[in-house]
């Protein structure tokens, strides 16, 4: 049986599906953070495969992988320092606590 | 010659502003007077070495081998290089008048500085805040004046002739804590601004249809060449006369571009010089300091406009059209003047009205001259009278000063015999209004005698015209001497010491200007200053003007200004009721005169009545409903949106995020309906 490239994009989509469900439905803003890392592991396989299957002699999208791999890296900490933050003003972490920041 | 002593004669006055404008409020007063003085005395002597060389030395730079005087450009700098033509330059004109302003300017302007070391501090010795200050404008006025008579192109002169409007708008709102001072700085101002409009659409005009800024090119162009050589015998006015006859220059309303641009031009010298009906300014300009009067209101600034002419006079010979609107404005401005200064009662007014006759006086002698009479007498004429005015009309302003200063007010009701106590000014004042008046030998006599003489050859009407108007000059000027000096006995306020002459650095100005105005008649001008630089008299001596002279011009002249003293001695040399008879014979005249012909009254009603009334009002209307009401309309209707939409903005991460999602789904379902 040979790996056409719908054996890596079904399970990236559904990756992604699992990252949507995730983030909207949490409460909890860690759970919500990993849904988020979920979508975007999802997206950097489709990168990776695209560059495989569609220009095989080329590495952008690798290189482009590995950007965004870094990238999230650097958000979650962020978010995470966010977290704790608001950890220690409300003693919680859920995201219907957080809605100050509107009009 | 070395353009050194040129450059420095520009740049010690400048120099001079921006050290006490900086640093003045941190010098103690005397050193800020003393320095501002000295920094004028230099520049002066600087100036008559430059002006004697230039006319005495007989340099083939300045004077050719049959005598003609050259115009001679000591430097000229490339300032704003746009293009290859249009090149804006700063540079240094020498020629006959430049020379004669540049000995006007700062002999009277040296004799101010020193003067308002006295003047600007009262009797107590207490100093008048902001003498720093005064000193700094005063440099800068006395820069920018130089810069405008030395200009080499006529957008030189330009950018000079708004620096002393702006300097004279400083100076006369000097005191600027007086109501009467503010608006009186402001009104100078706007009056002359709305005349240089005049003047920068004539020089536009000007310059786009003879494709040239520069003096020397307006009398050459045509001539091949001549365009860039530097120096240019006055007398080729004919290569611009035969230049603009064979261009394509088109006709607006009957007038030639010439004619219109010339026109405008003098639009510019009419609000400068206080030419009828721009003259309303000048009056209230001596709200100023009564220095400041002497020097810019009196002397140099005001005969800008003359000198203007002056400058373009070649091109001007070829408008007879523009000569004569010259001459009928002068003249009317003239006699107008005359007459109103015969009722006012403010001593400085007096002054003022009889500056603007005498400017008139220029302006018409200027009108008449043409080359076939006389080599353009006029034009010398015109020179001449300006010369000798700027020094009587600054000693008189300045006598005025030292009045103003000893009685503390500007009304000769408040003077009345001060001759015993004040000799000095006393005989300074006589000398000044006897040389206003014309008497032999008195300077404004010879000056005035060429200007009759040139009005004489060109038309009888004017002629008699303007002798009434030097008859009336006469009277209003001994009126106002013996409102002063006579009248009746002097009489001192309780509490007050008698008036008495003034500090030495007050009088010895008037001193000397009062000696100038004694010789300065037997200037031989004919064969320093022509208009083509053709010398008028064969050889010179001390008394060749008085040999030159047109007695029969001459002695009618003479004749109207004795009895126009006379009756003035009959009338107010002691206190009697002729006056007041006479005031009372011819009300409405008097009453015309005394609120000088209503002609502020006549702008306050077209500016306020006409203007703002029907113009200006609707315009501001329109601006604060429709336009202004669109965009507050605008505004008002996106805030009212956000008011109506902003609870969507609920703080709410995950709502967001669904209708977000609800979105993409939405337009892929779009996207993917209008591909199938």
């Amino acid at each position: 049986m040979e790996l056409t490239i719908l054996w890596y994009l079904i399970p990236s989509l559904l990756m992604f599906c699992c990252g949507v469900y995730g983030f909207i439905t949490r409460k909890n803003m860690i759970a919500m953070l990993i849904s988020l890392e979920l979508m975007l592991n999802a997206v950097d396989i489709n990168f990776v495969v695209f560059n495989r299957f569609l220009f095989p002699g080329e590495l952008e999208g690798m290189f482009f992988t590995l950007f965004a791999i870094a990238l999230a890296a650097a958000e979650t900490a962020l978010a995470i320092a966010i977290i704790i933050n608001v950890f220690r003003v409300s003693e919680k972490i859920d995201v219907d606590d957080v809605t100050k920041m509107k009009f | 010659m070395e353009p050194v002593i040129p450059i420095i004669i520009l740049a010690l006055p400048l120099t001079m502003f921006l050290v006490l404008g900086l640093f003045g409020h941190k010098m103690a007063h005397r050193t800020a007077g003393i320095l501002g003085t000295l920094g004028m005395g230099v520049t002066m002597v600087l100036a008559y070495i430059t002006a004697f060389t230039y006319f005495f030395s007989g340099s083939s730079e300045f004077i050719n081998e049959e005598g003609v005087r050259l115009q001679s450009l000591i430097f000229n700098w490339d300032w704003l290089a746009f293009t290859d033509s249009l090149v804006i330059r700063l540079g240094f004109l020498l020629d006959p008048i430049s020379a004669l302003m540049l000995v006007v300017i700062t002999t009277i302007s040296f004799m101010v500085h020193l003067y308002s070391n006295g003047y600007m501090r009262d009797h107590h010795g207490v100093w008048e805040t902001g003498f720093q200050r005064f000193y700094a404008f005063l440099s800068l006025f006395s820069f920018s004046m130089l810069g405008l008579v030395v200009a080499t192109n006529i957008f030189q002169m330009y950018i000079f002739w708004e620096l002393v409007g702006a300097s004279s708008y400083l100076l006369i709102g000097f005191y600027y804590t007086k109501p009467s001072a503010v608006s009186a700085s402001k009104k100078a101002f706007i009056v002359t601004r709305f005349a240089d409009l005049g003047f920068l659409i004539g020089i536009l005009v000007l310059s786009f249809y003879t494709g040239t800024f520069d003096f020397t090119n307006f009398t050459s162009v045509g001539v091949e060449g001549m365009a860039n050589v530097y120096q240019v015998d006055i007398t080729t006015a004919e290569g611009i006369r035969n230049w603009i006859a064979t261009s394509p220059a088109p006709v607006f309303m009957g007038g030639s571009v010439l004619t219109w641009a010339l026109v405008l031009i003098f639009m510019g010298g009419m609000g400068k010089s206080a030419m009828m009906p721009l003259h309303i300014w000048l009056p209230d300009a001596m709200e100023g300091p009564t220095p400041v009067s002497a020097l810019i209101h009196a002397a140099t600034m005001v005969v800008a406009g003359v000198f203007l002419v002056a400058r373009l006079f070649p091109l001007y010979l070829m408008e007879e059209a523009a000569l004569n609107i010259i001459t009928v404005v002068g003249a009317l401005t003239a006699f107008y003047a005359a007459m109103v200064a015969c009722t006012q009662v403010d001593i400085k007014r007096v002054l003022a009205f009889s500056t603007i006759s005498q400017i008139a006086f220029m302006m018409v002698s200027l009108g008449v001259a043409r080359p076939e009479f006389h080599h353009g007498l006029g034009y010398m004429a015109a020179m001449f009278h300006l010369f000798t005015h700027a020094m009587f009309k600054a000693l008189l302003f300045l006598c005025a000063g030292a009045l103003i200063h000893a009685i503390g007010s500007n009304d000769y009701t408040a003077m009345h015999g001060l001759r015993k106590h004040m000799p000095i000014t006393h005989i300074t004042f006589l000398i000044g209004c006897l040389a206003i008046a014309g008497i032999i030998p008195f300077a404004g006599f010879f000056s005035k005698d060429e200007i009759l003489t040139a009005v004489f050859g060109q038309s009888i009407f004017w002629y008699i015209w303007m002798s009434a108007v030097a008859g009336l000059t006469a009277f209003y000027m001994f009126r106002l001497y013996y409102l002063i000096f006579w009248w009746k006995e002097h009489k001192i306020p309780e509490g007050h010491h008698a008036p008495h002459d003034q500090p030495w650095t007050m009088t010895l100005p008037l001193v000397i200007l009062a000696v100038i105005s004694c010789v300065a008649g037997f200037v031989p001008f004919g064969n320093l200053v022509t208009w083509n630089g053709h010398p008028m008299f064969e050889s010179v001596n001390f008394f060749t003007n008085l040999g030159a002279l047109d007695w029969s011009v001459a002695s009618i002249s003479l004749a109207v200004a004795i009895v126009a003293i006379l009756l003035a001695t009959v009338m107010y040399k002691k206190e009697n009721t002729l006056p007041a008879k006479m005031k009372n014979a011819l009300p409405a005249l008097w009453d015309w005169c005394y609120h000088r012909f209503y002609w502020d009254e006549l702008y306050m009603f077209i500016t306020h009545k006409i203007i703002f009334g029907c113009i200006s009002k609707p315009i501001a209307w329109f601006d604060r409903h429709v336009i202004d009401g669109s965009m507050d309309g605008m505004a008002w209707v996106t805030q009212r949106i956000s008011f109506a939409i902003r609870g969507l903005q609920s703080g709410n991460i995950q709502f967001y995020v669904w209708v977000y999602l609800i979105g993409v789904i939405l337009l892929g379902a779009i996207t993917a309906v209008c591909l199938i």
